[in-house]
């Protein structure tokens, strides 16, 4: 069983969902994010995400790109990012990696996602690859031992939907408002998405963008969301030189909320 | 989508998930579009009644007699820019949007969307990078007076490349009501295809007008290329005649040698950026470069993905000018036949006067893609007020 399939088989028996913290690798240099990456399993985080630092990050606000930004400028590049993946498996054997970045990273490193399920990585999202281009990516990761994961929105028309349950492996990422990352969120997170998706035979929902506080961490589980993504509000509080760990620990108790058992 | 979207390998798709909703309808209102008379009854009423079209073709006088010019730089708002934008602001109608968003590099682009922008009443945003802000006023100061919003961009290297990802980035929040008007052949399907479908009557034009004047078919068609949207919309029509050489010139900056040109196809190499597999600028690891070049409208690491297709099926050649060599261009073009073209133009022409040069008995089209007005100051500084 897959790390993901045994966390969120783990947490839907203790009647919890999955919370997921998002670093920008190397940001905002190696060592300084190997002990963020330690922080935020500290706080409780049950999942990883990581982002590899692009250049022209078109699906990332202003909080994501600036820690892309600030790793590029510390000279991190993909294998520096592989290292602290691989770092990690080994401080964490067994917490879910998954890497969120760009196409043109992918395309520009022969064997991208080899190297990547070498390092430790379960999962690996490019943002700028909807689902009507996803196939051949699809078919590399899977020879290369790690689990693609697609973006469904909630614009998605329903035969795309197939699709992308057919596709994705790890889990689904749900893109519950129109936009960007970022901490902006109308809170509230519709519902039909996650059911649709499950209708489709599709792993996990998991909801991300736009979820910064406890508030948002309950209704994206109320809608149906087997876990939630917090990107922004981390990598801002990272940023600032606050508590990261605390704000882990604070955004994950609300997936521990009994009304979370449905 | 309806259409595939490729050319050869290279084209497609490569937006977030939330975008291909909106670019479905684009290509479908387009589709339809292409099918409706009325459409192409209103476009055609604009390109000739407001806009000026045909453009002429120019024999020149007093350089070699055996260039021709393709006249661009006489339509209004400035440059070939303006024919796309009447069709897509038409489109956007069509599919009821109220606002336009779109990028700029030299400030044609975005003056032309602001044109159709006033003309079609739609609130209009222009993102341009502060960069490109600060070398063209003039073009902002246009935009601002017929009603759009200019928006400098900080990110990156503060040009046409950040101005892109930008307006993709609101496009991505704001498809429901917004039209993203993308300026070139570039970009995410169904733009390459879209727009040079409606930059073709350039070549068209020109091609009628070439048999009708010269009696003949060129030998060469020269073009710059930044985005590529009015070298495609030069070519397009001569791509079957296989007789006639299509050549596109690319930005070589302060020397091909060095970091700091924008020759995509020439020091590129294929990757995938806002939107389309294509040509780009980019570093071993795939982070994208950025560009240099005297003019704006060329200063951008990757290209539309039909002339890299172009490019490595051999049909046409793609070269170099330098920032020195489109400055004596544009000083020729000026002293001798009283023409200021834009800096992107000159490209073209400093490497037409080349092939005019070495092949005496050639006949050579120039794409003369827009009018240098937004350029004087930045020539007066580089050439110096006693030129």
């Amino acid at each position: 069983m897959s790390r993901y399939a045994s966390m969120f088989q783990r947490l839907a028996d203790k009647r919890e969902a999955a919370f997921g913290a998002f670093l920008m690798l190397g940001d905002p240099n190696p060592a300084a994010c190997a002990a963020l990456l330690d922080a935020v399993v500290a706080g409780g985080a049950d999942m990883v995400e990581v982002g590899i630092p692009f250049s022209d990050p078109v699906a990332d606000g202003p909080v994501i790109q600036a820690a892309a930004q600030r790793a590029l400028a510390a000279g991190v590049k993909v294998g520096d990012c592989f290292a602290l993946i691989a770092g990690f498996r080994q401080r964490h054997p067994d917490v879910p990696v998954g890497i969120l970045t760009y196409a043109n990273l992918v395309m520009a490193r022969g064997g991208f996602a080899r190297d990547a399920a070498e390092a430790g990585a379960d999962s690996l999202l490019i943002a700028d690859v909807p689902s009507l281009e996803a196939e051949p990516y699809a078919l590399q990761m899977a020879q290369a031992g790690i689990e693609p994961v697609l973006i469904a929105a909630a614009n998605t028309p329903d035969d795309k939907i197939a699709w992308i349950a057919s596709l994705s492996k790890a889990y689904t990422y749900c893109v519950s408002r129109a936009g960007i990352t970022g901490t902006h969120s109308g809170g509230t997170f519709d519902g039909a998405l996650p059911a649709k998706l499950h209708n489709a035979g599709a792993p996990p929902p998991v909801f991300g963008f736009g979820i910064s506080t406890p508030e948002h961490v309950r209704a994206a589980i109320d809608a149906g969301a087997a876990g939630v993504i917090c990107g922004s509000a981390i990598v801002d509080c990272a940023a600032r030189g606050g508590d990261v760990e605390a704000l882990v620990r604070t955004l994950k108790a609300a997936t521990r909320n009994d009304s979370a058992a449905h | 989508m309806r259409l595939n979207g490729r050319f050869g390998r290279f084209g497609g798709c490569y937006v977030p998930e939330i975008l291909v909703p909106a670019l479905e309808q684009l290509e479908g209102a387009f589709l339809d579009a292409q099918d409706d008379p009325a459409f192409a009854a209103e476009l055609n009423a604009l390109l000739s009644g407001y806009a000026g079209r045909p453009t002429p073709l120019t024999q020149c006088r007093n350089l070699p007699s055996n260039i021709y010019l393709k006249r661009e730089d006489l339509l209004h708002g400035g440059a070939h820019k303006t024919n796309q934008v009447l069709a897509q602001g038409l489109l956007a109608r069509r599919m009821g949007k109220t606002r336009l968003i779109a990028e700029t590099g030299a400030g044609q682009h975005g003056v032309a969307t602001a044109i159709v922008g006033a003309l079609l009443g739609f609130e209009t945003i222009i993102y341009m990078g502060a960069e490109d802000v600060e070398r063209q006023q003039l073009n902002v100061f246009r935009m601002q007076l017929m009603g759009a919003t200019v928006i400098p961009v900080e990110s990156g290297g503060r040009t046409l490349k950040d101005a892109i990802n930008e307006a993709l980035r609101d496009w991505s929040a704001s498809f429901e009501s917004t039209h993203y008007l993308l300026g070139t052949a570039a970009g995410p399907h169904p733009f390459p295809t879209m727009v040079r479908e409606f930059q073709r009557i350039i070549g068209r034009e020109a091609k009628a007008q070439m048999l009708e004047q010269v009696g003949r078919l060129p030998d060469a068609v020269v073009a710059c290329v930044g985005g590529g949207s009015n070298a495609i919309g030069l070519f397009s029509d001569f791509i079957p005649d296989a007789g006639v050489r299509l050549i596109g010139v690319e930005a070589a900056g302060r020397g091909l040698d060095g970091a700091e040109h924008g020759a995509t196809l020439i020091r590129g190499r294929p990757g995938i950026l806002h939107g389309a597999e294509t040509y780009l600028l980019q570093d071993a690891e795939g982070q994208v470069d950025d560009t240099w070049s005297v003019s704006a409208g060329l200063d951008y690491p990757a290209v539309g993905p039909e002339h890299a297709h172009l490019k490595d099926t051999g049909r046409a050649d793609y070269v170099g000018a330098t920032d020195a060599e489109a400055l004596s261009a544009f000083k020729a073009l000026a002293e001798n036949e009283g023409i200021l073209c834009a800096f992107e133009s000159a490209h073209a022409l400093a490497h037409a006067l080349k092939i005019a040069e070495e092949e005496p008995q050639s006949v050579v089209l120039v794409g003369l893609s827009g009018r240098g007005d937004k350029d004087v100051a930045q020539a007066q500084q580089l050439i110096g007020p006693s030129a």
